[in-house]
């Protein structure tokens, strides 16, 4: 635009406001999340909004209690729960997204966990049968453990797996277990992999 | 007690009926199972760990092989995850084009779903009739996108290219044989008495139970729960769209197979709608480069045939997404197989796999 426009046409319009990405937003005043926060006060950290998602951040050893209170209030359908790896926050590098689905409003909810390294979370399988394999998920592929849990076994990758594939510093091309399932190309016992031969070069 | 009757077995992971590689371990006593274990894992690909070394937009043909039956879907709730995530707007035409993929894709996992489920439990005429229909989607994708399965048929602001010229009247000629097909279907089965000897009563679940162990489509639907995501948490053209959505009455195999087919019609109906709604226009947003979101959370979900299809994805200021989480509704649905199939016998093992429509991609991942 820098040619200047011509005398005597109309001023432009307005320039309209181009939709780009949404801002977290304070949601302090959320009546669902002013409500958490007046029944457990400190243990209820902090509400953003984004994208019209209501996400509450509360304390690691009140999650259960917080989710069995929801629970009753009518959040009856926990949705998903996300185990996550963020290294770069030193003192919390673990957290866990809670999404819960309100049955009657079809309201969400994200109650959000964050915590150190080695640190137990209480299950929620006791509020919600469904959360079993949601946090058995989260300690094979994360390794965050879940205190109460009543089967805490990895899921997806099998026994006796070294390493949780999900955390950040697990490399991409995978890990040399040991297992001789190709002895020609990993060595048993572990070490550098071989270079695969060329028959037809 | 020590009870020396129980026998332990192992059904799968190498078993024509588990649907891929689905391993149980059963308790029996006699042929009666007093308990069960599902082992799963062995279609593990670590999808989960490729998403955060991908860009967004490198991400979505990875999503066609979580549930490789239904490719659509899958594509639709990551592109709507990016999408909610950037505040993208995506253009009308497109927002049709993409219910119309949908519900095609719907009726295709169905077909598939009642072929083998029929197949499983022993009547082995469906399947014929079931994939000829299904041939037909298949063309009418491989049309669309080039692709027959795995489709990569949506882009994050849209869908990849415009319909191509005569796809729409080939679409309407399927949805004619369709609607008669699905009665040719249902004479098959819904009356017959072997069918119902083997699905009614079996697997049953109560709606306060199914919404506890968090089931989502067909499973929650034939328990009674009118609950679908389409109406509940509308997205794209949904609302101006007129379907019912059918429940069942006792929760058992026979109810959720109900479900599935008046499904099937439901689609039919709303493919014809999206056909008079369907106006000249864009088919992507324009603009849609490099994404690179700053950091943010956010969750959307798609009713896919199975259920509910969900991404949450965290993004941390770079062109690649700090983490992926996929809510596969295979993978919940499947949890509850126990409870179902306690008191049963082992053939309805079958029957109750059958009924549930895992597809272990999307489980394993």
């Amino acid at each position: 635009m820098s040619q200047n426009p011509p005398a005597g046409n109309p001023p432009a319009p307005a320039a309209v406001k181009k939709p780009g990405q949404p801002e977290w937003q304070d949601a302090a005043a959320n009546p669902r999340a002013a409500a958490l926060k007046a029944a457990f006060g400190g243990r209820v950290l902090d509400a953003k909004t984004y994208a019209g998602e209501l996400t509450v951040w509360v304390e690691g050893a009140a999650v259960a209690e917080i989710c069995a209170r929801l629970k009753a209030e009518g959040y009856t359908y926990l949705v998903d729960i996300a185990g996550i790896h963020q290294p770069k926050v030193a003192d919390k590098p673990f957290a866990l997204s809670y999404l819960l689905h309100h049955w009657d409003t079809n309201g969400r909810l994200r109650l959000k966990v964050e915590f150190a390294d080695g640190v137990e979370v209480p299950t929620v399988t006791g509020v919600w049968k469904t959360a079993n394999w949601m946090e058995r998920e989260a300690w094979d592929l994360l390794g965050i453990r879940f205190a109460g849990h009543p089967d805490l076994e990895r899921i997806l990758t099998w026994e006796g797996f070294n390493g949780h594939p999900l955390r950040k510093e697990f490399p991409i091309e995978g890990i040399d277990t040991g297992a001789a399932i190709y002895p020609d190309t990993y060595p048993e016992g572990g070490g550098p992999v071989k270079p695969k031969e060329t028959p037809h070069a | 007690m020590l009870d020396i009757q129980e026998l332990e077995i192992n059904m799968g992971p190498q078993h024509p009926a588990t649907h891929g590689v689905l391993r149980i371990i059963l308790k029996l006593d006699g042929e009666k199972i007093v308990g069960a274990r599902p082992v799963i894992g062995y279609l593990h690909r670590g999808t989960e760990k490729i998403f955060e070394s991908q860009t967004y937009s490198g991400n979505v043909p990875h999503t066609d092989r979580l549930d490789y039956t239904a490719a659509a879907t899958s594509n639709h709730a990551y592109c709507g995850a990016v999408e909610k995530l950037l505040g993208i707007e995506v253009p009308r035409r497109a927002r049709v084009v993409r219910v119309i993929l949908d519900e095609l894709q719907r009726i295709a996992s169905h077909l598939i779903w009642l072929g083998t489920h029929a197949l499983d439990i022993g009547a082995m005429t469906p399947f014929f009739y079931n994939f000829r229909e299904r041939e037909y989607i298949l063309d009418l994708f491989e049309e669309f996108c080039g692709a027959r399965l795995t489709l990569h048929c949506m882009k994050v602001g849209g869908v990849y290219d415009d319909l191509p010229p005569g796809w729409i009247e080939k679409l309407q000629r399927f949805i004619e044989v369709f609607d008669k097909a699905v009665w040719d279907y249902e004479d098959l089965l819904t009356g017959n008495r072997i069918w119902k000897q083997r699905t009614i009563g079996v697997g049953v679940i109560s709606p306060e139970e199914a919404i506890d162990w968090g089931l989502t489509g067909p499973p929650l639907r034939g328990s009674g729960v009118k609950w679908d995501v389409r109406r509940a948490l509308p997205y794209e053209i949904y609302p101006e769209l007129e379907f019912d959505i059918p429940v069942g009455r006792n929760g058992d195999t026979y109810d959720r197979y109900l479900v599935r087919m008046e499904e099937m019609r439901q689609s039919s109906r709303i493919l014809k709608q999206c056909i008079q709604k369907l106006e000249p226009g864009d088919v992507v947003a324009k603009g849609v480069r490099v994404l690179r979101p700053k950091p943010a959370e956010v969750y959307f979900s798609v009713e896919a045939p199975k259920g509910e299809l969900g991404y949450h994805i965290l993004s941390d200021g770079t062109d690649k997404p700090h983490r992926v989480k996929v809510r596969p509704p295979c993978f919940v649905n499947l949890q509850v197989l126990p409870a179902l199939v306690k008191g049963h016998l082992v053939a309805d093992v079958v029957a109750v796999i059958g009924t549930l429509d895992i597809v272990l991609g999307e489980i394993d991942r």
